[in-house]
């Protein structure tokens, strides 16, 4: 339809000057090598100073550009082109649900929000050793595929029940966080986590739906650790029925 | 934002303010936060999205653990080699013999380090490192957690200061420092990004923890954010920076795209080969080979690319073959690294190798420290402490790094230095130090630049002065440079200067307007890239990272010393090396072979 030009629609507002937010077409040539969509909009911004986004790294570990490309919550800098392509044609928006501060630009206070809600630094009041606390390669392993999340907002952002109670449903991505330290042996409040998560908001409000799993850009799988959340809350409550029992 | 006025601009009052939320920022704002002091980071961007958090390989530290006899003057023997002897020999002792403590508290504040069996911290070699002062051959002496170190030592900073309630002014761009008469630091003007609000940071302790500034080159694994902007703002206030000729190009920049490729990969075992296949460091450093000093190897490959053994269709790289490691090892030691090949090479290092090129990396000079983070200026060749000013990390130039910095140092200088400042700052404020207040007119000349900025109607375009100066610095201030080649250069500076100074932004909207950040984000790597360029002309040797063709040696009787850049009179003078640590025998300089 387009030929050699490749059509960008891109999400547009300020604040300063629209009542309400559009999609604004920008028609480029088609870059002769596959870029990254960060890339593209660095050549969009070039001939449009106006137009917001956020970016660091450009290499996929900072976490900065989230974004919705063509429908789906990716990172920009580590997305290339040639895999969003539709008919010629690339759809970009901001994160869905979070209040939109400018173009591609979110608010992302209520996911720090969450983040600090759940506490998320090591706990272990003992007077730590002069040196490292031990750890075994075989607990240190059970911290993989959970400490490198970039908090990028992908994923609480494709959740259902985040856009519906992101005051009160943790949400994926600190509920990642929440069993990085549930999980890691140096860490000795494993009872009062489990009770600040036992509500039925925080972590029950997860469906099982697994968008987060389905846009992670660092492939982690929050709703795993959601499971293992709850199996530990599951044998917490057993525990405390027992002793109670006792 | 119009013109900004001192009667309408708001005034926020700190004792601490700390410019940038990387990891030597939020590990001086750690230590401040638990004073009690009133302290806050002023970050522009959210602080885990800062450049620490791409660091990979890991943080060099004499911990003893791969090996229980490692000391810490082995440690500091390799870094004031790796520096090419013109490392300050106090700051280097320091470096290494407090870092264990400052590594231990990373651990203890919950960093997810990698393990050896018996439960302790995992350790892998790194270039340059030696047991027993160079004759008890390589050591491994990096920690590490896998390849994201930087990420898990970042988030592990933030989620620590999180825990003692820090704050956090995120998203506020610091635009200039702030001056009283008697030339003593006051604090900074700000504004916030997400609304264009303007404000005056006033604080008795101004800490510069900026990070560096790799973007002044085309072709760099730093971070876009990288522009040196706490450097930049202690030139434009008249304050010396200095050693900055000295640019490390990291061997192994992912060809094309830029991104780092960690050294760890040939400290697990990894090697270079040229089109021929061959293992080519084994001619260049006989007994470390791959693992040589990285400013050896960036020279190495540049060389077999230039004598035409080169890789790919053009000759214009070198392969870094990992195959050999095998999957598990790759998968479990380096996995950040095979991610970012596939995405970024279109190549997967279990199978194939990687091409790499020397890449732009790091900046050993900066904003002169003592090791208390207290920034100084000259004054008739003699150091003369700015009341109200400190640095920390790449920012500044304490000296650990001297001509080269060893790999895995730079995390250790941010936690060990960052560490000590907030410690400086602490005592001194808590026993009554700071500094006067500034004036209205004091506050009107920082906020000069920004009103000018904001009534621009014409003049150049940011993304194009950019290219032209990334460019400049690329083409005569690389790997090799040469007097008339930098001459070349310095010409073309000057006429940059002119469009730096009259930049046109067209954007004048308060809201996220990232084109206001970025045109102030040129004029500060300008301002690093005039010093970079004026220091390599005048250091007429080669040592380190600074290799000129027309000077191909090293020369102690004139050069064994720091240069220092007046950003004034633009004029570059000479400091002396310490030599003086106080726990051990200095090194004295010799002939630095791998």
């Amino acid at each position: 339809m387009f030929g050699n030009k490749l059509k960008v629609s891109l999400y547009r507002y300020n604040p300063e000057e629209d009542k309400f937010p559009y999609m604004k077409n920008y028609i480029i040539d088609k870059p002769e090598r596959d870029i990254m969509v960060l890339d593209l909009l660095h050549l969009l911004k070039e001939e449009d100073q106006s137009i917001s986004y956020r970016r660091s790294c450009r290499e996929g570990v900072c976490g900065s550009d989230g974004m919705n490309i063509n429908g789906k919550n990716g990172l920009a800098c580590i997305t290339p082109i040639s895999s969003v392509i539709k008919r010629n044609k690339i759809e970009l928006r901001p994160l869905p649900g979070l209040p939109v501060i400018r173009d591609l630009v979110v608010d992302m206070t209520e996911f720090y929000a969450q983040y600090e809600k759940i506490k998320p630094f090591l706990q272990n009041e003992t007077t730590a050793p002069e040196q490292e606390r031990l750890q075994s390669p075989e607990e240190r392993d059970k911290l993989d595929g959970l400490y490198e999340c970039i908090l990028c907002a992908c994923c609480s952002t494709s959740c259902p029940s985040f856009w519906w109670n992101p005051d009160k449903f943790v949400g994926p991505a600190a509920l990642l966080q929440a069993y990085r330290f549930l999980a890691d042996s140096r860490d000795l409040k494993t009872q009062e986590r489990l009770e600040a998560l036992s509500d039925p908001f925080s972590v029950y409000r997860c469906h099982g739906i697994m968008n987060c799993v389905n846009v992670c850009p660092k492939g982690l799988n929050p709703n795993k650790a959601i499971g293992e959340i709850k199996s530990m809350l599951h044998k917490n409550k057993k525990d405390i029925i027992v002793s109670d029992g006792v | 934002m119009n013109n900004i006025f001192t009667n309408n601009i708001k005034k926020i009052e700190f004792d601490a303010l700390i410019v940038g939320g990387g990891g030597s920022g939020m590990r001086a704002s750690l230590e401040l936060a638990k004073s009690g002091l009133k302290t806050a980071v002023v970050s522009k961007v959210f602080p885990t999205r800062s450049h620490t958090v791409s660091a990979q390989g890991g943080i060099t530290c004499a911990i003893a653990s791969a090996d229980p006899n490692d000391d810490w003057r082995w440690h500091m023997y390799d870094t004031v080699k790796g520096a090419d002897f013109i490392g300050d020999q106090d700051a280097i002792e320091y470096l290494c013999s407090e870092g264990p403590k400052a590594v231990f508290e990373l651990e203890h504040m919950g960093l997810p380090f990698s393990r050896f069996e018996n439960g302790r911290i995992y350790q892998r070699p790194f270039g340059g490192q030696s047991k027993d002062f160079g004759k008890g051959g390589q050591a491994a002496r990096t920690c590490a957690a896998a390849d994201r170190t930087g990420h898990a030592l970042l988030h592990t900073l933030y989620q620590n200061n999180v825990k003692e309630g820090a704050n956090f002014l995120n998203e506020w761009f610091a635009v200039d420092l702030v001056k009283n008469s008697k030339d003593e630091v006051t604090g900074v003007i700000a504004f916030s990004i997400e609304n264009g609000e303007v404000a005056y940071l006033k604080a008795q302790a101004t800490v510069l923890a900026t990070g560096g500034a790799g973007r002044i080159y085309a072709s760099t694994t730093n971070a876009l954010i990288n522009t040196g902007d706490g450097l930049a703002m202690a030139l434009r206030a008249g304050f010396p920076a200095q050693d900055m000729e000295m640019w490390q190009f990291h061997p192994t920049g992912i060809y094309g795209a830029g991104s780092l490729v960690t050294e760890g990969c040939r400290g697990e075992g990894g090697f270079l080969i040229n089109k021929d296949g061959e293992r080519f460091m084994e001619r260049y450093a006989p007994n470390v080979k791959d693992l040589a000093g990285r400013d050896v190897v960036a020279r190495s490959m540049v060389l077999e690319i230039l004598e035409g053994r080169g890789c790919g269709d053009k000759n214009d790289h070198i392969y870094l073959k990992l195959d050999h490691l095998g999957a598990e090892v790759l998968n479990s030691k380096l996995p950040g690294i095979c991610e970012l090949s596939r995405t970024f090479a279109h190549v997967d290092p279990i199978y194939e190798p990687i091409p790499v090129v020397p890449t732009c990396h790091y900046m050993m000079g900066g904003t002169p420290t003592n090791i208390s983070g207290q920034a100084f200026t000259r004054i008739n060749d003699k150091d003369h402490l700015i009341p109200g000013l400190f640095s920390a990390g790449e920012a500044a130039c304490v000296s650990v790094h001297g001509a080269n910095r060893l790999g895995g140092n730079s995390l250790l200088d941010l936690v060990v230095f960052g560490r000590a400042t907030g410690k400086h700052i602490q005592s001194e404020l808590k026993s009554g130090g700071g500094v006067d207040s500034a004036t209205k007119s004091d506050i009107e000349k920082s906020l000069e630049r920004l009103n000018k900025l904001n009534d621009s109607s014409n003049g150049h375009d940011p993304a194009d002065v950019k290219k032209e100066l990334q460019e400049c610095m690329q083409n005569y201030f690389g790997v090799f440079r040469r007097g008339e080649f930098m001459k070349k250069g310095l010409d073309q500076l000057s006429e940059l200067k002119e469009k730096v100074d009259n930049l046109h932004l067209k954007d004048k909207s308060d809201a996220f307007n990232t084109s206001r950040v970025e045109a102030i984000e040129l004029q500060n790597l300008f301002e690093v890239a005039e010093s970079t360029a004026i220091s390599a002309y005048q250091r007429t040797e080669s040592r380190g990272a600074h290799a000129r063709d027309d000077y191909p040696d090293r020369d102690d009787e004139n050069w064994l010393c720091h240069t220092i850049y007046d950003p004034i009179s633009k004029k570059v003078s000479k400091r002396g090396v310490n030599f003086e640590p106080n726990k051990v025998e200095a090194f004295p300089p010799k002939v630095r072979t791998y």
